[in-house]
């Protein structure tokens, strides 16, 4: 039976844990970062010297860690991507801005946790030669921005942060930059664009990657909370150590969020790939299945922005067999380990790790409607298909919605959707809108095609 | 003949169509060499091979990486784009010109593996790029006729719509709107679209010469980067999100810089008109004619919109070694005096023998064969052509006249509008008729005319009496010959009163603060007895002097050019739309290089 293996929520949620310093201190806090300062040059096996700064980033390489902002992307590849020459400073920005609907983990650790995302991000930070880093948290986190704020300035006046931290020359500061309510401002360049004064309009790709050209033209890191807070426990584990958990190439821990249709919604961590979508649904440990009398309809298992799996669903992948030899089968989707690669291959992905849960009760119409309201709300209306095509999908389920659907709607809605993704947009966000209609309308047509034949049939009725 | 060519954005504003951007060279230049040189890469287009410089000018004029679009306009495949402009920066919003793309299989090695046919194996891209901002890299194929261009064109092109007015038929922008053009090249004919459009404001007065129509907007942010990366008046931006994204000017000040009207020939469809064109003619039937604004010594490149013997807007013409693809308001809408009632249409002044030309040039004529030497004074104007300073040049050598011009200067801004308010103070004194400094020979023709030694003053396109030959000094004169065209003070005082032409009316040739010597055309015929000055100087100085002259503008040029060493030997003929410079030998706050 799978369990939680709590790395990054060891002591959130535990009676007495708060998030002020003394706390932090007690529990151990600090420790692996007054470590990493003390860290001297050493020979590396190919008889380099290596600086304290190339160990630790190489730690990070070997830990195999991947981002959990959405994109799952390799940490030690991003830092390693770095323009480390081009004699501008490096920013570190944690990306706080947690708007993925179904997510809500990073807040966990903000408002529970702060040092532990500061002592990531100083260790981070020091990897990577940063002297100023951000932390843009979502507007509506306003006390999380206090408690940071606050947390900020413990850290200072206890020497681990500001300069000359600890004694050891390096200086970095954090900003706390407060966005102003937008899913946008999560995208990474968008991000930027908002910290730098300006509409968080993301930037075109090439030429602007954050790795060369970002917060104001300098080379820059964005990381997840979640991500930053990782980094303290491969430096403290050790990479090697920290790759043993979870399965190869999708290494550690990574906190859940579950909710929807199940008895027991909330945040798990686990070991990344050990449970499967069946195990974080059913599991006593984890959901505790469904209410009384109901049956699962679909999972939505990445954010909302990630493609449906429908109840019932077979996906043929490449999968390890239980005889360690790896081959391609026919799985039952809920059978997927809940990991970054298997979930890709098996056409969705687990994005920000958030699981929604639907049971039978839930009319698709009406909730992807309600996804499709949430993107047009959100696209920033920068490049014409995503801001033309997500307002045009969700009028078109509003209309459904009404009762004013046509038989030919879930083509329609199809059409809309198949020309916004896959590169044709500036951001990810264009694969965000439209992926969802892409997957509930292809899953679910019937449910489509048969809502718009009953309007019709009832409207020609009322008409006559 | 005119050179006239029909509006057309598309031309105006083709990635290659740019002078700093024809350094790239196509293979129909350079064939297709097997081996490139060193700074050049061979990419395919459509399976077409073209050689493009690795580097090309970006916006700024700087080399960057090529770009897709850069190459496939050196292979002279057209890409559709909104939002790129080769003079802005790089936005990448319209997405109209995604094209797909493929790069060489690398080998073992890391060499590009070649095919049995030689060809490089290619692997193509899952996702499409955008040609403006995409540069290319060696061996790369660019597709832009797959089916799934094709279906993303359809794509973009069917969002656009989906909001869009069905306004074209009252629509300003009609014929140059690239919506329109767009549509029935790469478009779908039916819509899909069946939702409520999104409403947003219509008729906005965005400033004192601009109206917005936001339900047009695409939203390509062309007039934004413009404004604020351009001119550095951060006034125009969109607010709300989405579909409802909505250009507006920064609240509570109108949008009114100098270069405001830019916006207008930038937006790509009828989002932005001008309040002075808007409703005025189709553009269809507009005739455009090449010339240079006269308001000021830059002598921006224009377009002159005309029917029917009246000039009815200016546009700017691309001229990357003048005024980029730009021109200022004040020059733009400087052309209204053109038509103005009081015009000075028919010869006049008082000693006019018969109201025919032959008669009153032969009356100018002897005045000024028994002018005694050093009794005559020339004011030229700067406002004047080369050819017409050229003539009235000789005429003053073959009169012993004494000459000058009037200076007119004003605030310059950090960007196109120059100090020497003047097209053409450079021209008056390369031929040598302004005096040093410009004007400091007027006051010795006061003390002339007062004196008596001044007998007879010939005063072209200025009233001298706002510059200190006040009426009572010009009732002094014996002979008074003036040429304008709108009545003055000094006018009104002639004795023989010649009407002439606006810059407009003619062709001739101006010299702007730096030297660069540049063509214009006749876009309307003059009013009435008015007559370009080229054509009756000639009469008249070959009346004086017994030398022929050549009577086109052609020829008179280039005689001109070979007779005035500092023009270098050039040619009409060479100097094609852009004009060209030379150098000048004094440097003038005005025309140091900025
Ligand atoms: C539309 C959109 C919204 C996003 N929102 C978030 C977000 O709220 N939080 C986040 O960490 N990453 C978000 N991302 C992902 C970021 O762009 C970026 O990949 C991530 O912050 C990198 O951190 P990581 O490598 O540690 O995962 C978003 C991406 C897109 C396209
Ligand atoms: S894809 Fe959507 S959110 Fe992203 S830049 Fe384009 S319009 Fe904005
Ligand atoms: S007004 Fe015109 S130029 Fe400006 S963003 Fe809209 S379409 Fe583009
Ligand atoms: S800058 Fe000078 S030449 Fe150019 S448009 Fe303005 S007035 Fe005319
Ligand atoms: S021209 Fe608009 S995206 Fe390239």
């Amino acid at each position: 039976m799978p369990q939680e293996h709590r790395l990054i929520l060891k002591h959130i949620d535990q009676s007495g844990y708060t998030p002020d310093f003394d706390c932090y201190a007690r529990h151990g806090g600090y420790e692996v970062l007054k470590r990493v300062l003390a860290l001297t040059t050493r020979n590396g096996p190919d008889g380099k010297p290596k600086s304290p700064q190339e160990q630790i980033r190489e730690e990070v390489v070997v830990s195999g860690l991947r981002g959990r902002g959405g994109a799952g992307f390799s940490c030690g590849m991003k830092w390693a991507l770095v323009d480390r020459k081009s004699g501008k400073p490096i920013y570190l920005i944690c990306n706080a801005d947690e708007s993925e609907p179904g997510t809500f983990k990073d807040r966990q650790i903000i408002y529970k946790d702060p040092h532990q995302l500061l002592e990531g991000m100083v260790i981070s930070g020091y990897a990577n030669d940063v002297h100023l880093a951000y932390i843009y948290i979502r507007g509506e986190f306003v006390e999380g921005a206090q408690i940071l704020e606050r947390a900020i300035a413990e850290a200072k006046s206890h020497g681990y942060l500001g300069t000359n931290i600890l004694g050891s020359n390096y200086d970095l500061e954090i900003h706390v930059h407060r966005g102003a309510g937008a899913y946008i401002c999560g995208e990474e360049t968008g991000l930027i664009e908002s910290i730098e004064g300006k509409r968080a309009y993301p930037r075109i790709k090439p030429p602007y990657f954050p790795a060369v050209l970002g917060l104001y033209m300098c080379p820059t890191i964005v990381n997840n909370v979640e991500t930053l807070c990782a980094v303290k426990h491969v430096v403290e584990m050790g990479g090697t150590a920290y790759a043993s958990l979870g399965t190869p190439n999708n290494t550690g821990t990574r906190i859940v969020c579950l909710s929807g249709h199940v008895v027991r919604p909330g945040y798990y961590e686990i070991e990344v790939g050990e449970a499967t979508l069946r195990d974080l649904i059913y599991d006593p440990a984890f959901g505790g299945g469904l209410r009384p009398g109901r049956r699962l309809k679909a999972v939505i298992p990445g954010g909302v922005s990630s493609k449906v799996f429908k109840a019932g669903e077979k996906v043929r992948i490449r999968l390890k067999q239980p005889d360690g030899r790896e081959g391609e089968r026919e799985i039952d989707v809920l059978d997927l380990p809940y990991d970054f690669t298997t979930l890709i291959a098996a056409g969705s992905m687990s994005g920000s790790g958030a699981i929604i849960v639907l049971d039978d009760s839930a009319d698709i119409v009406a909730v992807l409607a309600n996804i499709s309201e949430f993107f047009a709300h959100e696209s920033c209306g920068q490049c014409t298909p995503c801001r033309e095509g997500s307002l045009w999908m969700a009028k078109a389920l509003r209309r459904m919605t009404r009762g004013e659907g046509r038989a030919e709607d879930a083509a329609y809605l199809m059409h809309i959707a198949d020309n916004i993704p896959g590169g044709r947009t500036i951001c990810a966000f264009g694969e965000a809108c439209s992926w969802p209609v892409q997957s509930m309308v292809s899953k679910f047509k019937d449910e489509f095609v048969a809502k718009g034949k009953a309007d019709q049939a009832r409207q020609s009725k009322e008409a006559a | 003949m005119t050179p006239t060519h029909p509006p057309s954005g598309m031309a105006r504003e083709s990635a290659s169509s740019f002078r700093h951007e024809v350094s790239g060279s196509s293979s129909t230049a350079l064939g297709s060499p097997s081996t490139p040189p060193a700074d050049a890469i061979v990419v395919t287009v459509n399976g077409q091979k073209v050689v493009v410089p690795r580097l090309m000018p970006d916006w700024t004029g700087k080399l960057a990486p090529t770009t897709m679009l850069q190459a496939c306009a050196a292979a002279k495949v057209d890409v559709p784009f909104y939002c790129y402009h080769p003079r802005l920066p790089v936005a990448g919003n319209c997405r109209m010109c995604l094209v797909e793309y493929g790069t060489p299989v690398l080998g073992p090695d890391r060499h590009a593996v070649r095919g049995p046919d030689g060809e490089l194996v290619i692997n193509k891209s899952p996702r499409p790029a955008i040609a403006c901002a995409t540069p290319i890299t060696s061996g790369m194929a660019i597709y832009t006729d797959t089916p799934g261009v094709k279906r993303m064109r359809e794509g973009v092109l069917e969002f656009l719509l989906a909001n869009h007015p069905l306004d074209c038929p009252i629509c300003d922008k009609a014929g140059e709107c690239r919506l329109q053009e767009y549509s029935v090249d790469y478009g779908e004919s039916a819509s899909r679209f069946v939702e409520t459009k999104v409403h947003k404001p219509k008729q906005v007065d965005i400033g004192p010469r601009i109206v917005l129509d936001d339900e047009r907007c695409i939203l390509c942010t062309r007039c934004i980067r413009f404004t604020r990366d351009l001119v550095g008046d951060d006034a125009l931006g969109i607010v709300n999100r989405g579909s409802y994204s909505t250009l507006t000017h920064y609240p509570g000040r109108p949008f009114d810089n100098n270069y405001s009207l830019n916006t207008v020939d930038l937006c790509p469809v009828g989002a932005l008109t001008s309040k002075d064109f808007r409703f005025q003619m189709r553009v269809w039937f507009l005739k455009e004619t090449k010339g240079v604004c006269t308001s000021c010594g830059t002598g921006c490149n224009i377009l002159i919109g005309s029917r029917e013997n009246r000039v009815l807007r200016y546009t700017p013409r691309d001229n990357g070694a003048v005024n980029g693809s730009w021109m200022c308001d004040t020059g733009r809408l400087n052309y209204k005096w053109i038509h103005r009632p009081d015009r000075i249409v028919k010869l006049g002044g008082s000693r006019l023998p018969a109201p025919a030309w032959p008669a009153a040039l032969a009356a100018v004529a002897s005045a000024l064969r028994n002018a005694p030497p050093s009794s005559v004074a020339i004011v030229a104007s700067a406002r004047q052509t080369n050819e017409e300073l050229y003539l009235l040049r000789k005429l003053a050598q073959r009169l012993g006249a004494v000459s000058d011009s009037v200076p007119r200067s004003g605030e310059p801004d950090r960007w196109l509008v120059s100090a020497d308010r003047n097209p053409n103070s450079a021209g008056a004194r390369l031929f040598g008729l302004a005096a040093d400094p410009m004007g400091s020979n007027v006051p010795r023709f006061a003390q002339g005319i007062r004196t008596g030694s001044l007998k007879t003053l010939l005063v072209f396109g200025e009233d001298v009496t706002r510059c200190g030959l006040g009426a009572d000094l010009l009732a002094k004169l014996e002979t008074l010959i003036v040429s304008d065209v709108l009545p003055n003070p000094t006018t009104a005082l002639a004795h023989h009163l010649l009407p002439g032409c606006a810059a407009v009316e003619k062709r001739g040739s101006f010299t702007n603060v730096h030297g660069r010597v540049q063509r214009v055309f006749a876009a309307i015929d003059p009013p009435g007895d008015a007559r370009p000055e080229w054509e009756f100087l000639r009469d008249l100085v070959m009346a004086l002097t017994g030398h022929a002259f050549p009577d086109t503008i052609e020829g008179l040029f280039n005689q001109m050019a070979g007779d005035v060493p500092a023009l270098h030997g050039l040619e009409w003929a060479a100097l094609g739309d852009a004009g060209l410079t030379v150098p000048m030998q004094s440097r003038t706050p005005d025309n140091e290089p900025r």
